[in-house]
């Protein structure tokens, strides 16, 4: 299978700490990959430097063989490798379904000035923003509410819109930074399927993780970091007979690796 | 739909009788030619608001405002007065001037958020004042007096805008001028606002880093909206100083970019003409409060400290909330 991205000898330091330690490993296409790892391991911190948000102390990262590390994250996105938060970040003053068309602007063939003066690339665009947005809302089970102001939303589904907003970009990788976090069963168990939905339809998945039992079921391959380090790659059922992982999280070992 | 948009049309048409044939008619009726100037006043003064509000639609609260007006001000007096420009010419430059010079100055200040932007463009005003009494050309604080008034303009032997000089009433003729600017600047925020680029401004103002991550230029659409808002400073403010005949290092404080932003926090930072509806209410307001004596600033703060506190949303959220109920 072909390789999406590639992270080749990537490392972060901030001052004296060394964040991220010479990690390499590559997402595949059409994979979900998972990158897990107690708190504190640099998960967060790779997350960033994949996503041009911090740029890497020494390494680097390639989309489809191209170079997107150092660059400015609007860039990045542009190439195709788009972040959701943690934080479930949303624009939270607009309306749902505003929330995802103006995440369409990477697409917009119209500039500022086609916009002010409403050219008809600009109206184009428009009318081609709305029914992809439609489209997506009702991909992610949205569409009721479309005319919402965001920050209404319950907690799932504002991280539903959190990757509506991802989608609308159209990325080659999308990365989910703790899809599931603060979530109960049900709720995780349809973040599950949903994110699986997406990769059928051809999106290639990397994602940052701590709730293992979704991890084991969600990913085709996972990587897993411990003080900076990578500590073990490999599918699920290999990286739950790791003997370096189960150490690492030793303590709640069983429990938390969803054995 | 088509009803909005006739609404909208019909709006628009009345409130250009008003201002173009209604006030001016009541005016000389009344014979009360002073209103003229003030009114002129309260045109120009929104036009340097509406500078203030798009800057605080991507997210930036900016008591600076009064920097560019004074720089628009001089620019025009001195390429009038030094370099016998037309004040016509002088006053697209006064405002093209002030944004570029909004570019330098926002490239590293407009990194900041939130007080410390604040900050800066508060010193910026003093800064500004401060040049003007330094620099040779600003003639220190003595200032620029005896600015000819604007001349006429004329394309292809055309003659546009006659001579104000020539004029008898040129207090009418700057009135026109005022409102005619503030018509064009009001309508092309409007535009702004409701086409894509007031979407992306609001992604500024509401998460800059998601912006930047579904693909927007942060960086080069703050410095846009900056360097727009600054030239509608330098555009009142070079009227400002045709209309006085003068500037002074203190024709602009950090009084009046303390003023530009009440402007629009009072008139209401969701809304693109409550720049406008601000203006005229503080200009006015402050007025009325005169007979009040000593008492005037105490009673004045007081009642923006109220009005701010049961209308948050400035004054135009009341009309958007009954239109709701209706
Ligand atoms: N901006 C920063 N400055 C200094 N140290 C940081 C910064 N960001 C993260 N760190 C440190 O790097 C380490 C890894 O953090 P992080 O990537 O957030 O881990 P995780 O997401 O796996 O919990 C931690 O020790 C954290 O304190
Ligand atoms: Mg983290």
């Amino acid at each position: 299978m072909a390789e999406m991205l590639e992270v080749s000898g990537i490392t972060k330091r901030f001052g004296g700490l060394v964040a991220v330690n010479n990690i390499s490993f590559s997402v595949r296409e059409k994979e979900i990959l998972s990158v897990i790892g107690p708190n504190g391991a640099g998960k967060s911190t790779l997350f960033k430097l994949i996503s041009s948000f911090l740029k890497p102390t020494t390494g680097e990262v390639r989309l489809k063989g191209e170079r997107i590390s150092g660059m400015a994250p609007h860039i990045a996105a542009r190439k195709g490798v788009v972040r959701t938060f943690q934080e479930t970040t949303i624009f939270k003053n607009m309306s749902v379904r505003d929330n995802v068309v103006i995440a369409h602007h990477l697409r917009s063939k119209a500039g500022l000035l086609g916009f002010f003066l409403g050219t008809g690339a600009a109206k184009a665009d428009e009318v081609a923003f709305g029914a992809s947005a439609d489209e997506i809302l009702a991909l992610l089970g949205l569409s009721s509410l479309a005319n919402e102001t965001a920050r209404n939303l319950p907690h799932g589904h504002l991280r539903a819109l959190g990757i509506a907003i991802g989608l609308a970009t159209d990325p080659s990788i999308l990365l989910l930074d703790e899809p599931f976090a603060g979530m109960n069963h049900d709720e995780t168990m349809r973040m599950v399927a949903m994110v699986r939905r997406l990769r059928d339809l051809g999106l290639t998945i990397l994602l940052v993780e701590h709730d293992m039992p979704a991890v084991m079921k969600i990913s085709d391959r996972i990587v897993v970091l411990n003080f900076g380090q990578k500590i073990a790659e490999g599918t699920p059922s290999e990286i739950q007979a790791n003997e370096k992982v189960i150490e690492a999280y030793l303590g709640s070992e069983d429990e938390a690796i969803g054995l | 739909m088509t009803r909005n948009r006739n609404m909208k049309i019909a709006s628009v048409a009345a409130f250009l009788a008003i201002v173009f044939i209604a006030v001016p008619a009541a005016i000389s009726g009344s014979g009360r030619f002073d209103l003229y100037y003030t009114l002129t006043s309260v045109a120009l003064l929104s036009i340097a608001s509406a500078g203030v509000w798009l800057t605080f639609y991507i997210g930036r609260i900016n008591i600076g405002q009064g920097a560019y007006a004074l720089m628009g001000g001089y620019v025009s007096a001195i390429l009038v007065m030094n370099y016998g420009w037309s004040f016509w010419l002088t006053l697209p430059v006064a405002g093209l001037f002030c944004a570029a010079a909004s570019v330098l100055i926002g490239l590293p200040i407009l990194r900041l958020r939130g007080v410390y932007f604040a900050m800066v463009t508060l010193v910026l005003t003093e800064v500004a004042r401060l040049l003007a009494l330094a620099l040779p050309i600003t003639n220190g604080a003595k200032g620029i007096v005896s600015i000819p008034l604007p001349g006429a303009l004329s394309v292809f032997g055309l003659t546009i805008i006659p001579d104000f000089a020539t004029l008898q009433n040129s207090r009418l003729a700057f009135y026109l001028l005022a409102v005619t600017l503030m018509v064009v600047c009001f309508g092309v925020m409007y535009r702004l606002v409701n086409s894509r680029i007031g979407k992306l401004c609001q992604s500024l103002q509401q998460n800059e880093e998601l912006a930047s991550s579904i693909g927007v230029n942060i960086a080069s659409l703050r410095i846009i909206a900056y360097a727009v808002s600054s030239f509608f400073g330098g555009v009142a403010g070079a009227i400002f100083a045709a209309i006085s005949q003068s500037i002074y290092p203190s024709s602009f404080t950090v009084t009046d970019s303390v003023n530009f932003m009440l402007n629009c926090f009072l008139g209401g930072l969701g809304y693109v003409f409550g720049p406008m509806l601000g203006t005229l209410v503080l200009y006015f307001g402050w007025d009325l409060l005169f007979q009040t004596g000593q008492f005037q600033l105490l009673i004045y703060s007081g009642l923006m400290i109220v009005l701010m506190l049961v209308l948050p949303n400035g004054l135009l959220s009341l009309a958007a909330s009954i239109r709701k109920k209706a």
